[in-house]
């Protein structure tokens, strides 16, 4: 196979046999991203000089046995949220268009530092908001599998990317499920690390108490590679984490078998797809082959995580988004009066319909006199939440495993005019980001109409660990084909 | 839950955004049908229950303090050059103060 083709864990064994050469697998990369992108529109725009640049240098450390790390050379995308220097960066709104950071994210310094090749910036839904990736204000994104579909969101360009080989790997980022509904909708493996564990730095922000960078590639090995060179410390974020970072990859094929699973009743009720819960159920019976016990748990608050985080997140969103007023960067409308009328004109225009929608929502729940009644009572029941998961652990399960999204893929146009239904991509994936754990979407299966399906993994704290072994084990056990989508061959 | 123009307008203003008398009218109905799902909440028992804000590793809440203390940071011709409107040491905004 084209080394290209392979799974980032696997081009990272024949980088370091020698076997393939960082300049070839770029060059393949960017091939195929001419050929197909016109048609996915997964990368709002690509770094080429920067990455041939990075992939000559890789070149010669490869020759010279010398790697920065097993990443070195390895083509990555990065979701358009992520500061990259002097490399414009939207979030896919129309209010940062034009913007060139200042400034590296901590993450996107991470990558640099481990040798990867920065491939380019993918696309998203504005701000991060959205399960479609529709609410681009630069269009949306195709499913690889079918381009009729969404790839799901808020992180589908970096999906997409992964799923059609147009990159092994990418950085997206999760705040209800923005990294592991899009994996699970194209086929590929996605991870939200726990709240803390990598450095938001440098990340265009949504709901800070939510919002985690994480990594999404073919294969599990790949997203643990990944992991460990963007996880730590940083001076510059004060909500991560002084744990050391473990070396996920080492792990990863320890048996799991001793390891218990919960499977929460409440994720599989009423809206959730007959052939979705098939294949999770074929994903938690594989694991159990694998030695892994297997026992029902409950999670009683769950239901009430959705109308939680959409009171947290628009909250948080409001005021983060408060920043955007056409006086320090991005979009300034032409305005002749006041600066009232210049902030209020500049965000009517820089703003999409979603992105609004939710800065009204979150400017409600915080008004006066609703304080108490939304947003405080919101986090209340985020307590209640935490406590589902936090009892399930002490009772000695050391996962979860659920459904990532209700669904497979849906058509574009199909939920983006009802936020309601969109919201509800999102019933199984929001309670993670809530509880601030750790959550991997890993594919379980396909539908009969041949639309990938995925399993989502829910681990105790700073326990990324077992969770990426769970996660390989089941793909080692189910042993799906490795066929990328028909669009990449033919 | 019903919300009615006059709700949504104000709370544009305090949003800073202006909407045009139609996103009003479409505003009003879509908070007003997910304030109904969010409504929900209002049935859950959260008497003595303490609210999360924080989710991380609240035990490194002390350790992760540091000096406060002055360091390197952008530089002003970098951090201006992202502006629509400067002039080389500040950024540049319509008359605030007649």
């Amino acid at each position: 196979m084209t080394p290209s083709l392979l799974p980032l864990g696997q081009l990272s064994r024949a980088l370091e046999r020698g076997e393939a050469r960082p300049g070839e697998v770029l060059e393949d990369c960017l091939a195929r991203t001419a050929r197909l992108d016109g048609k996915l529109h997964a990368f709002l725009r690509l770094t080429e000089a920067q990455a041939r640049a990075a992939a000559r240098a890789a070149d010669d450390r490869r020759a010279r046995k010398a790697p920065l790390s097993p990443l070195d050379g390895v083509p990555v995308g990065l979701k358009d949220l992520l500061c990259q220097e002097g490399v414009e960066t939207t979030a896919g709104s129309r209010i940062l268009a034009g913007y060139r950071p200042p400034y590296d994210a901590t993450v996107v310094r991470k990558l640099r530092e481990a040798g990867a090749v920065l491939f380019g910036k993918t696309n998203m839904d504005e701000f991060a908001m959205g399960s479609s990736t529709e609410n681009s204000a630069y269009g949306p994104t195709r499913n690889p599998w079918d381009l009729e579909r969404a790839p799901g969101g808020s992180s589908g360009g970096s999906a997409a990317a992964v799923a059609a080989r147009l990159v092994p790997g990418a950085l997206g980022t999760d705040t209800g499920g923005s990294i592991r509904q899009p994996a699970s909708l194209v086929g590929v493996v996605g991870m939200k690390p726990t709240y803390g564990r990598v450095s938001r730095y440098g990340v265009v922000a949504f709901a800070s108490s939510l919002d985690q960078v994480g990594p999404l590639a073919q294969d599990v090995r790949g997203v643990a590679l990944l992991l460990r060179a963007i996880a730590g410390r940083d001076p510059n974020d004060q909500t991560s984490s002084l744990r050391p970072v473990p070396d996920y990859d080492a792990e990863l094929e320890k048996p799991v078998r001793g390891l218990t699973i919960g499977v929460p009743k409440e994720y599989f009720g009423e809206g959730l797809d007959p052939a979705v819960e098939k294949s999770v159920r074929a994903g938690v019976a594989a694991l159990e082959r694998e030695g892994v016990s297997v026992r029902p748990i409950s999670l009683p608050n769950s239901p009430h995580a959705i109308a939680a985080y959409y009171l947290v997140a628009t909250a948080e969103a409001s005021s983060n988004l408060a920043r955007y007023d056409g006086v320090r960067y991005g979009y300034r409308a032409q305005a002749g009066g006041s600066l009232l009328e210049l902030y209020e004109k500049t965000r009517a225009e820089g703003f999409g319909t979603e992105v609004k929608r939710r800065i009204l929502l979150g400017t409600y729940a915080l008004s006066a006199g609703y304080y108490d009644a939304y947003y405080l009572r919101a986090q209340k029941v985020r307590t209640l939440i935490r406590r589902d998961f936090d009892q399930a652990f002490a009772s000695g399960v050391d996962a979860v495993a659920s459904p990532t999204s209700p669904w497979a893929a849906f058509r574009l146009g199909e939920k983006v005019d009802d936020p309601l239904a969109m919201y509800l991509n999102d019933i199984y994936t929001v309670p993670v980001n809530l509880a601030g754990l750790p959550g991997i979407s890993v594919p379980s299966g396909f539908t009969q109409g041949g639309l990938p399906i995925g399993m989502q993994l829910i681990g105790r704290p700073f326990e990324e660990g077992t969770l990426l072994r769970l996660a390989r084990a089941t793909e080692r056990a189910l042993a799906l084909p490795q066929r990328p989508p028909p669009l990449v061959t033919t | 839950m019903a919300i009615d123009r006059s709700t949504v307008r104000h709370v544009a203003r305090l949003a800073r955004l202006a909407l045009t008398e139609a996103e009003e009218e479409r505003t009003a109905a879509q908070l007003g049908h997910v304030l109904e799902y969010i409504e929900r909440l209002k049935a859950v028992d959260v008497s003595g229950v303490e609210p999360l804000s924080f989710a991380g590793d609240a035990s490194e809440a002390e350790s992760v303090m540091r000096d406060d203390a002055v360091r390197p940071g952008l530089r002003r011709e970098d951090v201006l050059a992202a502006a629509p409107e400067q002039d080389g040491s500040a950024f540049v905004v319509p008359r605030i103060i007649e």
